[in-house]
Order: structure tokens, then sequence, then C-alpha cells
């Protein structure tokens, strides 16, 4: 019943990027973590200065692209948005999330008050 | 896989744009901030408050690009680069340490660099010509006997060219280089000038082009067409100072016998890269290339060298197999021939190289151990140094360094001071070759090419890597290993590894002695052999003794020629300073040619009778200390018109009266139209190599043959530089011809002769020397060590009485246990070693008493003495300062 939020599993950041650009278009970096931990109800134990590395990341394969522009505050900032690979990956990836909690789900069916969260 | 590639490039791009790619981060970072910021007080917190929040949901700027930066590029870089500055700034901090290490690594590596050079340039490297591993080189008399017995006649050479079915071409050159003596004239002073004669098909066969120009038509290959010369890029360089206008221009030759004299038109010059002397003839140093006239050689018996080209698929065994059959084919055919050329054949590159092959094998070995003994000293060094670095390195195991990363840190360094090594190393090698290949001492082939060329730089980055790993991975697995507590408390650093560290030290040290005894009683074997090839009886004695090339002018007249000569020793005799002076067409060592010999009694037998021939004046055999054992040496009654007469050497003797008959007055033929007799017979002389026993030999006197070229050899106690003009202003003014040439001591030859054993010897003996140098450097280091920690056990005891020599004696005791384990594991392989190396000795067992005794006592004392001074540090120490400070 604790409040503890949760951990992010090795890889998943990198598929809340790309949802969260998939669904609103250009952000930058706070703006992107910003969105992820409304999405989760603050459950999600994100250092915010992590998203940089999985940015970086997400550019070299290609998936995502940066774009220098002016924020809200009229300041420059770069502005990432997903790429057609991205949106082909993130399919992929989701299709293969939704499997994995199914079979996750359907494994711990019969003891679900044990499980945590 | 596209992909893989992009981001593998994308990762390296970002590892050298790392300033520029962080400057973007912290911007986008610090907006990041800003934002964060700004909401939280739209949302009412207090401005501190609202910073502290943005931060700690931020979660540590650094950490956050630090984890970027892993992520965009190679993380292994970043940590080099770090670890490279960090290793420069520890180095700059010790500089003296560093300059000893880095000073050490270049000798050792220098030294290996331009080994290698050498060993590339003669061993590995193909020779600078089109397809090497064709070409065949010709040796006849199954390669046995002088060079007259080892070359062909024209004949014997085109008929081969014709009916061979091996070979795609068969080319040649004339050998007997001096037997026509050119001068360049036209330019004051005639100059003589080396010219090799060659085959019309020669550089085309060799696939050698003129970087001038054309080469020889088959025209102007012929007797008695328009007279043309090739030169060799240095002759064009130094005489003509390179001028690209020579082309079509006439010099003028001297070379009467030949009938060359006269202009001679310049039709090409060749290029640098093509040293005819350093392949085919080591130390000599070629002026001009002219087509051999055939005909004019086709009577002159075996004068041409034979080379040929492979067809493809044709193995040198194959080839050897025609040969077999197709030269006493053509024998049958030609009933003129005088013999059956028994060929063996064999690759050029053998030819040329193959009797160096095992010493150069042995040399490479010898730095190579060198490098490792300075590998070894290095390492020792470092774990020295380590000690006293115990607590930085503790400290950044504290602060978060895992042992990969110190490992990695000390590897690095190691690597810096390789790296550095090898800069200064391959400086020195370049100078070294550089030497070497100008130098005109030593008579290796192809040595005149040496280089420092890719390959070696190849071999340098290599060399550089591996020594930094050998040295360096031992102190950094060892240091890296301590017991942090341990080291982080005061007094402590050092002392809880000290037991480990020196046994580590220790084993280097017996390592570092062995391998030195190995280097210095392989020097001794070799060092032993160079002195026992100086005591060699030469059968003459080269001290004082000096030759010049003169010109006899005598048509080809034995009368003539005796007057001239005869002429020309009076008045030189009559030079102040001239002991004695006689003339011969061939100095021993120097060339040869080969007729035959035979007893008249044997002259039906079936054996072989070739014999060494030199055409002398009388006062020659005196003047160059050649012993006369018994009858009398050649006079001036000796006349072209007289009885033939010769003088024979006692191996000569031997062969043709081998039950010991007085061979003086006997009948022989070989020599003369008709018999010529037996008149004195000399002790032996050591004609083509110090190291090999003397054949037959025979001398004539210069009335009754031709000689094939002239030296005037004197005897004086005088310097040469004074004697030589007035010698020269002598022959000026009996032959106004003569060209300006000057003395050789025959000392010099016999050094040319034993020049390659020499340089083997002394390069090995400095491997050796710098071997002994560093395992004495080595004890002295870990010795004094172990007396600075075990200080106070020593002043201890000696506060209860032990006196100075007690203490002197059991530092000594340790040095000698060091010493005698490593000399008996050394000792014990170079009995191995010396076995290996048997062929390269010369009158020397492998398991020589005195060398291995020898070296075995040096080693010992040599480490005595490096014991010996921090022996003497332990017995000074003072017994009330060590108590005091407990």
């Amino acid at each position: 019943m604790s409040r503890e939020r949760l951990e992010l599993l090795q890889g998943t950041l990198d598929l809340m990027v790309l949802q969260t650009l998939a669904g609103m278009g250009p952000l930058h970096g706070y703006g992107i973590a910003r969105r992820i931990e409304q999405v989760s109800g603050d459950q999600v134990l994100l250092n915010q200065g992590t998203i940089y590395a999985s940015l970086v990341r997400l550019q070299q394969r290609g998936w995502i692209r940066a774009e220098w522009g002016v924020s809200e505050n009229n300041r420059k900032a770069r502005f990432y948005s997903i790429t057609a690979p991205g949106r082909r990956q993130l399919a992929r990836d989701a299709a293969h999330w939704r499997r994995l909690t199914d079979l996750m789900g359907r494994m711990f069916a019969p003891e679900s008050e044990g499980s945590e969260s | 896989m596209m992909d893989t590639i992009r981001r593998a490039w994308g990762r390296l791009v970002a590892v050298f744009r790392r300033a520029p790619l962080d400057a973007d981060l912290e911007s986008e970072i610090a907006l990041h901030l800003e934002t964060a910021i700004a909401e939280n007080l739209a949302r009412g917190m207090p401005a501190e408050e609202a910073r502290r929040q943005a931060l700690i949901r931020f979660g540590g700027v650094a950490q956050a690009m630090e984890q970027q930066r892993d992520a965009r590029a190679i993380p292994a870089f970043d940590a080099l680069r770090q670890d490279v500055r960090y290793a420069l700034r520890t180095l700059r901090r010790d500089h003296g340490f560093a300059a000893v290490v880095i000073l050490v690594l270049a000798l050792g590596i220098g030294a290996n660099i331009a080994v290698f050079s050498i060993v590339n340039t003669i061993l590995l490297r193909p020779l600078a010509f089109r397809d090497p591993g064709q070409l065949v080189w010709f040796a006849s008399n199954e390669g046995q006997g002088g060079l007259s017995a080892q070359t062909y006649t024209v004949d014997a050479f085109e008929e081969f060219r014709r009916h061979n079915r091996s070979f795609q071409d068969v080319t040649a050159y004339q050998t007997f280089f001096n037997s026509i003596q050119y001068k360049l004239t036209g330019h004051g002073d005639a100059l003589p000038i080396v010219a090799v004669e060659v085959a019309g098909n020669f550089f085309p066969m060799l696939g050698v082009q003129p970087s001038l120009g054309r080469l020889f038509t088959p025209e102007e290959c012929r007797k008695g067409s328009r007279a043309v010369a090739l030169l060799s890029h240095g002759f064009w360089q130094r005489q003509f100072a390179g001028d690209p206008n020579i082309l079509g221009r006439t010099i003028d030759i001297d070379a009467a016998p030949n009938d060359l004299t006269g202009p001679v038109t310049v039709i090409g010059v060749m290029p640098a890269s093509f040293d005819f002397g350093s392949v085919f003839s080591p130390g000599m140093h070629v002026d001009v290339f002219v087509p051999a006239y055939m005909d004019f050689w086709r009577t002159w018996g075996n004068t041409v060298a034979v080379i040929g080209r492979l067809r493809p698929g044709v193995s040198v065994a194959q080839a050897q197999a025609e040969a077999n059959v197709l030269f006493p084919q053509l024998r049958a055919l030609h009933k003129d021939w005088f013999e059956d050329y028994k060929s063996l054949l064999s690759s050029l590159q053998d030819r040329v190289t193959g009797r160096l092959r095992r010493s150069l094998l042995v040399l490479w070995c010898a730095v190579g151990l060198m490098l490792l003994i300075v590998c070894i000293n290095v390492s020792n060094l470092l774990l020295a140094r380590g000690i006293s670095r115990g607590k930085e390195l503790a400290l950044r195991t504290a602060l978060g360094a895992g042992r990969g990363r110190l490992i990695g840190q000390l590897l690095t360094e190691a690597l810096v001071l390789s790296g550095a090594g090898s800069a200064l190393g391959l400086a020195a090698a370049w100078a070294i070759t550089f030497a070497l290949s100008r130098q005109s001492q030593i008579t290796l082939p192809l040595l005149s090419t040496v280089r420092v060329d890719g390959a070696a730089l190849g071999w340098t980055v290599l060399i550089a890597a591996g020594v930094a790993v050998i040295f360096g991975l031992a102190p950094a697995l060892r240091v890296s290993g301590g017991n942090l507590q341990d080291a982080l408390k005061d007094g402590g650093a050092g002392m809880s590894q000290g037991r480990g560290h020196e046994r580590l030290r220790s084993t280097l040290v017996i390592s570092e002695i062995g391998l030195a005894c190995v280097l210095l009683i392989g020097a001794g074997l070799l060092l032993r052999s160079f002195l026992r090839l100086l005591d060699v009886d030469l059968g003459f004695a080269p001290g004082h003794v000096a030759a010049i090339k003169i010109e006899l002018n005598d048509g080809g007249d034995g009368a003539k020629r005796g007057a001239a000569a005869q002429q020309i020793l009076e008045r030189i005799r009559a030079i102040p300073g001239i002991e004695s002076a006689g003339m011969t067409d061939m100095l021993p060592l120097d060339r040869n040619r080969s007729w035959g010999l035979v007893a008249k009694e044997n002259a039906n037998d079936n054996r072989v009778h070739g014999a060494f021939v030199y055409v002398v004046t009388p006062g020659y055999l005196e003047t160059m200390g050649m012993r006369l054992r018994r009858g009398r040496d050649i006079s001036w009654h000796d006349r072209a018109d007289s009885g033939c007469v010769v003088v024979i050497n006692a191996a000569a003797a031997r062969r043709e009266w081998p039950g010991g008959e007085d061979p003086i007055g006997r009948p022989t033929y070989g020599t003369c139209q008709k018999e010529a007799r037996v008149i004195g017979v000399i002790a032996d002389v050591r004609q083509s190599s110090v190291e090999e026993r003397a054949d037959a030999q025979v001398y004539i006197p210069l009335t009754q043959a031709e000689p094939e070229g002239t030296e005037l050899v004197v005897r004086t106690h005088t310097p040469l530089a004074s004697l030589q003009p007035v010698v020269l202003s002598t022959l000026r003014s009996l032959n106004p011809g003569q060209p300006r040439t000057e003395f050789r001591p025959v000392a010099e030859i016999v050094d040319h002769a034993v020049s390659p054993r020499r340089f083997l010897m002394l390069l090995v003996t400095c491997f050796a020397a710098f071997g002994l140098m560093l395992a004495s450097l080595g004890i002295y280091g870990v010795i004094s060590y172990s007396v600075s920690r075990q200080a106070q056990e020593i002043g201890i005891r000696m506060a209860l009485g032990a006196s100075a020599g007690r203490v002197q004696l059991g530092v000594l005791k340790e040095t000698i246990r060091l010493a005698a384990i490593g000399i008996s594991i050394g000792a014990a392989a170079s009995f191995l070693v010396a076995k290996g190396i048997a062929s390269l000795l010369f009158g020397t067992r492998p398991i020589d008493p005195i060398i291995f005794g020898g070296m075995v006592c040096l080693l010992a004392l040599v480490a005595l003495l490096a014991g010996h001074i921090p022996a003497r540090r332990a017995s000074r120490i003072d017994p009330m300062s060590v108590l005091r400070g407990l």
C-alpha cells in the first residue's frame, strides 16, 4: 500500500518517449518529461535528466529527429519529433508490450492480492 | 546492418565533437530547469523551493550529462581521454622517472625497429624487380669454387637460352668487371669508373625501366655499333649534378681492349631504386651500364653470370631438372666446351640473401631478448613506483573507481610511456638506418636500401602496444589489487603489500638475469668466433700494405708488358718510404678467377683440377708478406720467351702430389700453352673468404700470361695520403693516361671480408651489454628497496650487536640468491641457444667452457657489484636514529 514509485524497466523509457512524441507532436525535453509524469499519474520514478540519454539514443537510431526552435517563453529550445521509422518501431514495441503485459497479467491472475503495485 | 553502421558512425563522430555537443546539452538542460522553476513558481512555490524542487525532479545535472555522453558516444573513449590526460599529468609530475623509463624504452624499441628494418630489407621484402619470385640464379660447377668456376661461357649462355623450355627468358651480365678498365676522360685527370656490361635483355627481363631515356636496342648490343651507356642514378647525380639534359650527350670513356674508346652516348639514367651492386655484388657502386658485346667475350671462357625468369607455373625444381638434362645434351653438341656446366639453380632472392638468413634471425632474436629485458626492467620500475602510489590509487578506489578502471588507467600510463619511447626510438632507428645505408664498411647485400618504411612503422606500433601490455600489466594487476584500508592508513602504505611486491619483483629480476645470461653467452660465442677469425693465418700480412689500380699499356705483348712493369716498379721503389712493391692482377679476398692446374702425371685422370690464378710480378709475394716455403720467387729472368714457370700454394702441391713429393721443377699443364715448371711453393693464402680454407692457387709471371687488370701493391709505413700524390705523379710521368685512382689498404679488404660477421658480433654484443646493464639496475633496485624496507629491523639488529659486516653479508646473500637462480636458468637456456647458433660460429664449440664460465662470472660479478651498494648502505644505518624513529 506504499506510495513507492515505480522503477522503470530497462528500455521502457525509450518507448514512453516515442509514444509521447507520437501523441503530442514536437516537444522539448522538459515537455516530454512532464508529459510522461502526468500520464503516469506521478507514479513513475523518473529522474527527468535521464530523458536526455534516451533522446540521444533514439536520435541515433533515426526514430526521432531534433530541430532548434523557440519555446513558449521565447527561448531557443530543441524540439523533438517522431520519424516514420520511429512510428513503425513504436507500433512493433507497443504490440510486444501488449502481449507481454497480457501474459504477465494472466500469470499473476489467481494471486493478484499478493502482487505489488 | 546499415542501421548498425550508421549508429556506430554517429557515436564515433560524437567522440570527436565533444565540446559542441556538450554545449548543446547544457543549454537544453538550462532551459529545462528554467521552465521547471517557472512552472513551480506559477504554482505558488517560493523562489527557493521552486528551484530546489526542479533540481530534485531533474536528479543531478552532472549524472544526466554523463549518462547522455555515454549514450551518444563511446564511453571507453571518454575514459581513455581522461586516462591519457591523467597519465600525462602524473608523468609530468614525476618527470625524472618518466625520462628514465622513456629513454630505456627508446633504446630497446629503437634497436628493434632498426634491426627489423634490416631484416625486412634483406630477408622479408622481395627484391625490387618485377615478379622477383620468378627470377632464378644459375651457378655452374654446382656452386663450388671461384667466380670463373661458377660462371658460364657466352656460348653456354646463348645455347641454354635458345633451347630451354622452363624460362620466359634468360639473361646475363659480364662478371669480370675489372677485366676492362673504364676511365672517364675529357674532364681533367682520367677518372676510373665502374662499368658493368649487361646483355641486351638484362633490364627488360628484370623489369627495370630507366628513370630517364631508354634502354639498349638490340642493334646497340652488337660490336661495332654506336657506343652507348646507361648511367646509374648515383653517378648521374655525382658526376653530372643530376642534369636532366644528359640524354644524347657524349661522355668520353676509355676502355681500350673492348674497342669502347672515345665518345659514348648517354641514352638513359637508371632509377635510384635500382642498385646493381647491392643485389649482385655487395659493396660495389656501379657508375655506368654498357652493352656486353657477346662476340667479344665469346672466346674468354667462363665470364658471364646467368639469370633466368621462370615461366608462370614452373618451379625452380622443374627448371633444375631441365638444366640437368639440357646442359649435358648441349655439351654433346659442342665438342669445344670445357665442361658440362653442372648447374645449381636457386631463386635469386636465395642467392642474394640466403647465406644471411640465419645470422639475421639470430640478430632479430637477440634484439627481441633485449627488448624483453627492457620490458621487465620497466615493469620493475613501475612496480617500485606503484608502491609509492598505493595511497593515491586507494584514494581513487575509495572515490568509486572500479578495479577495471584503475587497471585501465595504469595501462594507459604504460601506453603513454611506450608511445613516447617508440617515438624517440623511431627517430633513433631512422638515423641508424640512414647511416647504415650510406656506409661502405659493411658489405651486406641490399644494405644500401635499408630504410624505415611502412612495414617498419607497423612493426613499431605493434611493438609499442605489445611492450606496454607486457611491462604494464603485471604492475597494474598487482598495484590495483591492494587492500584499500591498509593503503589509506598512514604508514601502512607499501608495508602490507611489501611481501607480495617483493616476490614479484624478485621474480622479475631473476628473469632479467636469466635473459641477460643468454644474451651474454650468445654474444660471447660470437665474439670468440670473431676473435678466432682475426687470428686466422691469412697467408699474407695485410698491415702496412696498400694497393692502387694502375694501367699497364702492353698491346697484349708479354715482353712489352714486362718491360713497362719493371720500369714502373723501379721508379716506385725509388720513392722514399716505399719498402717494397709488386704487381698482381687480383688481390686475395677481393676478386678471383680460376683456370686449371694439373701435374703432368695427373693430366689424364678424371678429377677436377681448377686453381685460382694470379698474374704477378717479382716482388709481389714478398710485398704481400706471402711466405715462400720452398724454391724461389718469380724473377725478371722469367721472360715471355723463356720457359713457363709457376709458383703454387701448399694446397695445390698437396692436391697434385699427394705422396709428398717435392713439386719443385715438376711440369704442369693448365696455365701456359706449353708445360710450366713449378719453381716455388708458398703457404696457403685465403682467397675467397677468411673463413674457408684455401684451394689450389697458382701464381704466374706477368710476362707469361695476360693479367686481368693491374694492382700496384706497396708496403710502406708512410701515411697513404702523403704517398698517394707522389705515386700518382710518378705513374703519370710514365703513362699520362693513368686514371685518378686511390690507394686501398689491403687491411681494409680483409676488414670488408669479415665485416658481416663483425656487424653481427658487434650488434649482439651491444644488446648483451645493454641487457647486462639493465639487469644490474634491476638487482640494484630490488635489493635497495628491500634494504630500505628492512631499515628498522636492521637498525634494531645492529643495536643488539650485529656487526656492519654481518649486515652487509646478509644483504649480499639475498643478491647472491637472486643471481644464482637467474644465472642457472640462463645458463641452462644458453645450452639450447648455443646449439641453435652453432652453424654461425667459427673455430668455437657451441658449449665453449671459457665463454660459459667467463660470462657467468661476469654476470655474477656485476650482480654482486649492484648488490654491494645497497649492502653498504645497510651497514651504515645508524641504530640510534632508527630506534628514535620507532
